[in-house]
């Protein structure tokens, strides 16, 4: 079997549940960055995609934990995720 | 004086440290400021099991020590010792949420760190349970090595248990040896991966449910139908302030009459008579009457705050807001904006970036702010024509709904332009934690209410009664020789000369010149000073009494009252607004800059509004 093809956060179905395979913390700013680790995000978490502002491109809301975040779409394009 | 021993709350935001803070205190708090930052301390007194009496403090909410905002810089200061003004703690209760262990509990781990005594409160308990967790607080406190105690601040339980470790806590605080300054800091994801750990260690079951959460979200996070909500939550709101209000508003207006009417029947008629009825009883009064719409409209702010919607509605205005280099997070300063701007623009310091925060400071006044109602309502109620377009949907709410998008849309060209010119940079970015929806308590919204109906009745019994009795001697004096008109005739009338040379141009007229001053002190007080001139005007009248709309009619044409309307869209704020611009950005440059564009825009709004009136022939 082939290992499930990784993909942007950004781009992951909604309601489907995925590790954190690779957040590109170079292509954050530095305070971005450290918000995102205090709330927990990092490689091998578990995260889940719940809402998506389609709108011109909104923010997305995505579950990390037992937590929702809201995060704009260049973070959720810098964080790779493999489904489930 | 004996210092009282010194609690902390202290957690992550959304913790729900301030519910435990007002069931712990009760009434019996204080607010005020840490000197040097604009970050607000709320304190109260607690007696403790054996009656001793401690000193409870609300430490701003934070994720971590590393502080990226000021009111985070408070907690972290306070928590070494380093903050002017404030002891260190001698016992902490840290509050974590128990549905949200695995974030809350990282924090924990770096408080309990610290060596200070410690209490965790394991709070929202009911929620989680709802959430489908269940929770061994025994094992947590055997993992963390510190008591934890269940608790559900907004329903007080938990509460006598949590008083009795306090005791305890308080009695071994003087014991210990005093902690580092500052630990060795260990890198966040090792904590996080114990947290995690211990998470899972005190965790008896858990079931992923959430349903009802994610059924809300999905229709107030939807695309197409999330923004529809949003308008027509602002849209009933609006009516609301309107509708509600009508019948109060008569109870105090017939109070006031009656009070008018008692004077007038007890005193002589003179000077001092009139100076109580035509100044201090009418201006009062016609402040004092919309009491009741900046409450409904205080009420709707309260409840989508404590709901958790406020965080939804910036999630869905976060694109817009970037769109003029803000982010939804400014949504919410914004929103309190529109009941008064001197909270909206405290509300700033949860925004990290410096000229983020800079800009929705300076474009927070073009809010529409409650203060700003009452002239509405009295200009619309007169010129207006109370006739409803469709069911359930007036004409004068629309015209008032016009307003406050005309405010707004100022704002967002004005942020466009500042973020291009004075406040460049990078968009500082978007990322907040949504808290789950919440059944706002009737008791927290009660007492938020209270205390801004307060604030405004004091400000009316103050700075208002004194701003009218000031205008009602300059409206007096010199007294005018038989046959000319009083108000013509006075200090304030020859002033009112002057600047109506400035203000003409854009449509107005001596009795607004007359307001414009006054209203520099609040804004609310352009009512007065009308009603105020008016009354004056009349007393010589024999027909004596008009209310204010009748004699609005008689003097004012459409586009001039039009043109009023659109200078208090922009009109430059009151002094509370100025001062504490002045302290949140520490000088004058900024709340100078803030007066001068807003005049500026007012005055050119103003005009483009009188010219197209008058020329589609209104």
């Amino acid at each position: 079997m082939l290992a499930p093809a990784p993909l942007p956060l950004e781009s992951l179905p909604l309601r489907r549940r995925a590790t954190i395979a690779e957040i590109a913390w170079g292509r954050l700013a530095l305070p971005e960055a450290r918000r995102l680790r205090e709330f927990g995000f990092e490689e091998g978490m578990h995260v889940e995609l719940l809402h998506r502002a389609t709108l011109f491109r909104g923010p997305v809301a995505c579950r990390i934990g037992r937590m929702t975040v809201a995060l704009r779409r260049n973070v959720a394009a810098a964080i790779t995720v493999t489904v489930d | 004086m004996s210092i009282l021993p010194l609690v902390a709350l202290v957690g992550n935001p959304n913790a729900g440290k301030s519910a435990l803070f007002n069931a712990l205190t009760g009434a019996r708090q204080k607010v005020g400021n840490y000197p040097g930052v604009t970050v607000e301390r709320h304190s109260g007194r607690l007696s403790l099991d054996d009656g001793r009496p401690v000193e409870l403090v609300d430490l701003p909410g934070t994720y971590s020590l590393d502080p990226s905002s000021p009111d985070e810089q408070v907690t972290r200061d306070v928590l070494f010792g380093r903050q002017v003004g404030e002891r260190r703690p001698d016992v902490l209760v840290v509050v974590v949420d128990a549905a949200n262990l695995d974030l809350h509990l990282r924090f924990a781990l770096q408080l309990i760190a610290l060596g200070l005594p410690v209490v965790v409160a394991l709070n929202m308990v009911d929620l989680a349970e709802r959430d489908g967790l269940t929770l061994s607080a025994e094992a947590l406190s055997r993992e963390l090595g510190v008591p934890v105690v269940p608790t559900v601040a907004v329903r007080k339980r938990g509460l006598d248990v949590l008083r009795a470790a306090l005791t305890t806590a308080v009695e071994g605080s003087g014991k210990q040896a005093p902690a580092a300054d500052a630990p060795e800091e260990q890198p966040i994801a090792q904590l996080q991966r114990r947290a995690r750990e211990i998470a899972r260690a005190a965790t008896v079951s858990e079931t992923p449910t959430r349903r009802w959460n994610h059924a809300l979200d999905t229709i107030a996070l939807h695309p197409m139908l999330g923004p529809i909500v949003l308008v027509a939550l602002m849209f009933v709101m609006f009516q609301a302030v309107f509708s509600w209000s009508e019948a109060p508003i008569g109870w105090i207006e017939g109070g006031f009459a009656a009070v008018d009417e008692a004077v007038r029947g007890a005193m002589p008629e003179g000077l001092l008579r009139s100076m109580i009825t035509d100044g201090l009883i009418a201006g009062v009064g016609a402040v004092l009457v919309f009491l009741p719409q900046i409450l409904i409209l205080f009420a709707f702010i309260l409840v989508l705050e404590a709901s958790g919607y406020m965080v939804r509605a910036a999630f869905l205005m976060d694109r817009m807001m970037a769109g003029v280099g803000l982010s939804g997070r400014a949504f919410i300063p914004l929103l309190s904006s529109f009941a008064c701007a001197v909270p909206g623009i405290m509300a700033t310091r949860t925004i990290s970036d410096e000229k983020d925060r800079l800009t929705t400071i300076l474009i927070a006044p073009l809010m529409t702010c409650s203060a700003r109602l009452p002239v509405y309502t009295i200009i619309i109620g007169a010129f207006i024509p109370d006739r409803s377009v469709a069911p359930g949907v007036g004409l004068q709410g629309l015209v008032l709904l016009g307003l406050y998008l005309a405010g707004i849309a100022g704002a967002f060209v004005a942020a466009l332009v500042l973020r291009q010119t004075v406040t460049k940079g990078d968009s500082s970015g978007f990322m907040m934690e949504m808290p789950r929806y919440q059944m706002p308590r009737l008791s927290d919204i009660a007492i938020g209410l209270w205390s801004r109906a307060w604030i405004f009745v004091k400000r009316a019994g103050t700075i208002i009664a004194l701003t009218t009795i000031v205008l009602w001697a300059l409206l007096s004096f010199p007294r005018a020789p038989e046959g000319q008109s009083q108000v013509d005739h006075s200090i304030a009338g020859r002033i009112a000369s002057g600047i109506e040379v400035v203000v003409k141009p854009i449509g107005f007229n001596h009795d607004i010149a007359l307001a414009l001053l006054p209203a520099m002190a609040a804004r609310e007080v352009a009512v007065s000073a009308i009603g105020t001139v008016y009354a004056v005007d009349d007393a010589e009248d024999a027909a004596g009494a008009r209310t204010i709309v009748e004699n609005l009619q008689r003097r004012w044409s459409l586009p001039t009252a039009l043109a009023f309307l659109m200078w208090f869209v922009f009109a430059p704020q009151c002094i509370s607004t100025i001062a504490v611009t002045r302290r949140e950005t520490n000088g004058w440059k900024w709340p100078l800059f803030m007066v001068g564009y807003l005049f500026a825009a007012a005055y050119i709004m103003a005009g483009i509004t009188y010219w197209l009136a008058v020329a589609a022939g209104l």
